[in-house]
């Protein structure tokens, strides 16, 4: 499980993928073609970040012909949409902080 | 296709055994700032511009934009909280109580530009990146 949030993570730090990524959710299934040319970069570089959405599982690609058909998976998001259910944390922790600075001060 | 969803708001209310004044100086004196929170250079004057800065993570250069909002002196401070594209806005109300004070921090205005697409999930990821890039803030 943390390997899977780790990669999701990972896959969805860079802004080109989660474009891609994006993209897909938004227009669903596409061809290599279709988001090189939405991406406005050069198709190896496309298919290297379908490479690594597919290793999160965000992305699940099927052959028809010459062609390949990538489609979103937004259920691979599960493990970090668990992952954000602590996502009060940082304030929370950030609370106690203050709570402790005031202690520490002059009325 | 962009559509516009709801913003998201992140509410979190404490009740501090501690006068609104003294909580007003933790919340506006900047090294008194840094000690609970990030390193900065907040001056409480509406419009001034400053950052918050943590130690920066892979995928994060730890810099958080802010532009003071609302200043009203032991009641309640509001300042925008931007980075990596992602705006929203903090805002602290204090109440005063019998006791002491309570300490509302609300932070709202998440954009969101597609959560109608995540039908599997709660929140959209842009959502979920913003508030990764807040907890990232915190492991500093």
């Amino acid at each position: 499980m943390q390997a899977a949030a780790d990669n999701v993570f990972r896959a969805l730090a860079d802004p080109t993928r989660r474009g891609i990524f994006e993209e897909m959710t938004r227009h669903g299934e596409q061809t290599v073609h279709a988001l090189t040319r939405y991406a406005g970069v050069s198709q190896p570089a496309v298919s290297k970040h379908l490479t690594v959405l597919k290793r999160a599982k965000l992305v699940r690609h099927r052959r028809e012909g010459r062609e390949t058909h990538y489609s979103a998976q937004p259920q691979a998001l599960a493990p970090l949409v668990d992952w954000m259910s602590q996502y009060g944390a940082f304030w929370r922790e950030r609370f106690d902080r203050l709570e402790n600075l005031l202690e520490r001060m002059d009325k | 296709m962009t559509t516009t969803a709801p913003t998201h708001t992140l509410v979190i209310d404490r009740e501090m055994a501690h006068p609104p004044e003294k909580i007003w100086r933790a919340l506006t004196q900047g090294p008194l700032i840094e000690q609970w929170l990030m390193t900065n250079d907040f001056q409480p004057v509406v419009g001034h511009r400053f950052s918050f800065r943590a130690t920066p993570v892979p995928g994060w250069n730890g810099v958080i934009d802010s532009e003071v909002l609302v200043v009203e002196p032991n009641s309640q401070l509001s300042y925008s909280w931007g980075t990596m594209g992602m705006e929203s806005a903090v805002t602290w109300t204090l109440t005063p109580t019998a006791v002491g004070t309570h300490v509302r921090m609300e932070q709202s205005g998440f954009r969101s530009e597609e959560s109608h697409e995540y039908k599997g999930a709660t929140y959209g990821w842009r959502n979920f990146i913003g508030n990764l890039e807040r907890v990232a803030g915190g492991l500093s």
